[in-house]
């Protein structure tokens, strides 16, 4: 890897363009793990709100009145504010209240992070899969019953394998939605992507170098993401649905 | 549902809600943001939770303390002072993105290809960035001062923040934009063409009018989520509500206003974007274009 490092001087020392991110080798292992917080922030919050979504989605089925007003509640809630406050009320009025008990359990800023984002997204996903589980036609679920399966196994087996997939473009939207989020970590001081940039910049003076970078990461991520979706989405299509 | 290739016809139909999902799924990925679906019983709640976090907060409170109410309805002024600077960033952004927005999304239907892909290039960059990289983006990287022929022209941060806002809705509007002209029929360009007018006559006098009416309630609903991230200039430190309410429990240094005042700061969102988000919801029955 040298050669490329050097390259990196040579286009400094020629161009000015000071990526520091390349040759420098704690700015390298600065960013990466930077970028790797990012990566693993998102894959977390992507997989704990889609298991928020599956769940308030089957509670929102049953017959539980108080559980489902209680879902209900948390999606209302955390659809219509900002993030922003939805992760300052975790971040600090949560945590002080926690650090008032007597146990004093103290949780990190990451995963106040990972829990703030995971229930912002979750409340959106919640609402798409519960549209998905109205589209799956009602005699199908009556087929399944007269078949012998049992609530939950109808839920799992037959409704909502359906549902997931007519869900998939609305989930599409959420999630790149929810790679786009995980930036407000920053005000919270969780050492991802953006906050390391700007760790590096204050030190390197390279904001304009910097900046180009994290543009073009955060372009590759929801890239790839977005190509994966489409993906699933075309592997998963039901015959005979959609255009 | 595991075999694919054999089961051609399986389910032809599933309910009519399926398809809705699906266009209400398209219909937010044009308008890049999620829909906000403000109710008044939101409001209703929003107070429930604020008298609450008041009365815990007074119980917390000593009792030679100032009540908690009378806190609040002192740095009321500085905050309504806030609040006014959050609207006017969201005035000028909405403006300003809404401009560079529509004539990104008139690249859509040009005839030379270049244009084209360049618009949809520049579209797809900026919807795909995340906001918040976007005002770093412009804080950082914009002059705090431009000489023009010798006189120097201050750029206060608030005007940064206002073209980092800017560029994200630039590009959304821009989607909308490109989304209203593809539901527009081609008959409608030849029937135009048919009857003698020209290029941009066709688009201003005919396209644009119908295109309009489907564009408001994405657009106003872009309006209304804008609105709610002009929040995220207090992260670069522009002095509006948010940052102020900092300012403000910093300075009462009290632990237990915490939770009202960030209460109260919500009321004041919830009372400007609620008429806009039920204006959007009518907009959009009254406008909707039956398939």
């Amino acid at each position: 890897m040298q050669p490329v490092w050097g390259w990196f001087r040579w286009l400094y020392d020629t161009t000015g363009i000071n990526l520091t991110i390349f040759y420098d080798a704690f700015d390298r292992s600065r960013f990466a793990s930077g970028f790797w917080t990012t990566v693993r922030l998102s894959l977390i919050c992507i997989g704990a709100s889609i298991a928020i979504g599956i769940l308030g989605a089957l509670i929102q089925t049953t017959r539980l009145r108080v559980a489902r007003a209680v879902v209900d509640g948390y999606v209302q809630a955390f659809r219509n504010t900002p993030p922003l406050v939805q992760l300052y009320f975790f971040f600090f009025g949560l945590n002080a209240v926690l650090g008032t008990l007597p146990s004093r359990p103290s949780l990190s800023n990451v995963v106040w992070a990972i829990v703030s984002l995971s229930l912002f997204a979750g409340a959106f996903n919640v609402e798409i899969f519960r549209s998905g589980i109205e589209a799956v036609p009602r005699n199908t679920i009556e087929a399944a019953e007269s078949l012998g399966f049992s609530r939950l196994q109808t839920y799992f087996r037959v409704v909502f394998p359906l549902a997931f997939r007519i869900s998939l473009p609305a989930l599409n939207n959420n999630l790149v939605n929810l790679v786009k989020t995980t930036t407000l970590a920053y005000a919270i001081a969780v050492p991802e992507m953006l906050y390391v940039s700007s760790q590096i910049w204050s030190d390197e003076l390279n904001v304009t170098a910097m900046m180009n970078v994290l543009l073009i990461c955060y372009f590759f991520l929801v890239g790839v993401l977005v190509f994966a979706m489409d993906r699933l989405e075309r592997a998963l299509k039901v015959p005979g649905f959609g255009a | 549902m595991s075999g694919s290739a054999p089961i051609d016809r399986v389910l032809p139909v599933l309910l009519p809600a399926a398809a809705r999902t699906l266009r209400e799924a398209q219909y937010e990925r044009r308008s890049g943001v999620p829909t906000l679906r403000l109710k008044l019983s939101h409001g209703v709640a929003l107070l429930v939770a604020f008298a609450l976090a008041c009365g815990i907060a007074q119980a917390q409170a000593g009792s030679h303390s100032p009540s908690i109410l009378a806190t609040i309805w002192k740095w009321t002024p500085l905050l309504a002072r806030g609040f006014v600077f959050n609207l006017a960033i969201s005035f000028v952004a909405m403006a300003s993105g809404t401009l560079a927005g529509f004539f990104l999304g008139f690249t859509y239907i040009s005839l030379l290809p270049p244009v084209r892909r360049a618009g949809w290039l520049v579209t797809n960059f900026f919807r795909n960035a995340p906001w918040l990289v976007l005002l770093f983006y412009c804080m950082f990287l914009l002059p705090f001062q431009v000489s023009v022929f010798g006189t120097t022209i201050p750029i206060p941060d608030w005007t940064k923040a206002t073209l980092g806002l800017a560029l994200p809705v630039m590009a959304n509007v821009a989607e909308v934009v490109r989304g209203a002209m593809q539901s527009i029929p081609t008959t409608q360009w030849e029937a135009a063409a048919s009857l003698a007018f020209n290029r941009r006559q066709t688009l201003w006098r005919i396209i644009v009018p119908q295109c309009i009416k489907r564009m408001l309630p994405p657009w106003m609903n872009l309006y209304a989520i804008l609105t709610m991230s002009t929040v995220l200039a207090s992260i670069v430190g522009v002095n509006e509500m948010m940052t102020l309410t900092q300012r403000a429990l910093s300075a009462e240094g009290r632990a237990e206003l915490l939770l009202p005042f960030y209460g109260y700061v919500l009321l004041w969102f919830f009372v400007y974007c609620y008429p806009i988000a039920r204006w959007t919801i009518r907009m959009e029955a009254r406008y909707a274009v039956v398939q």
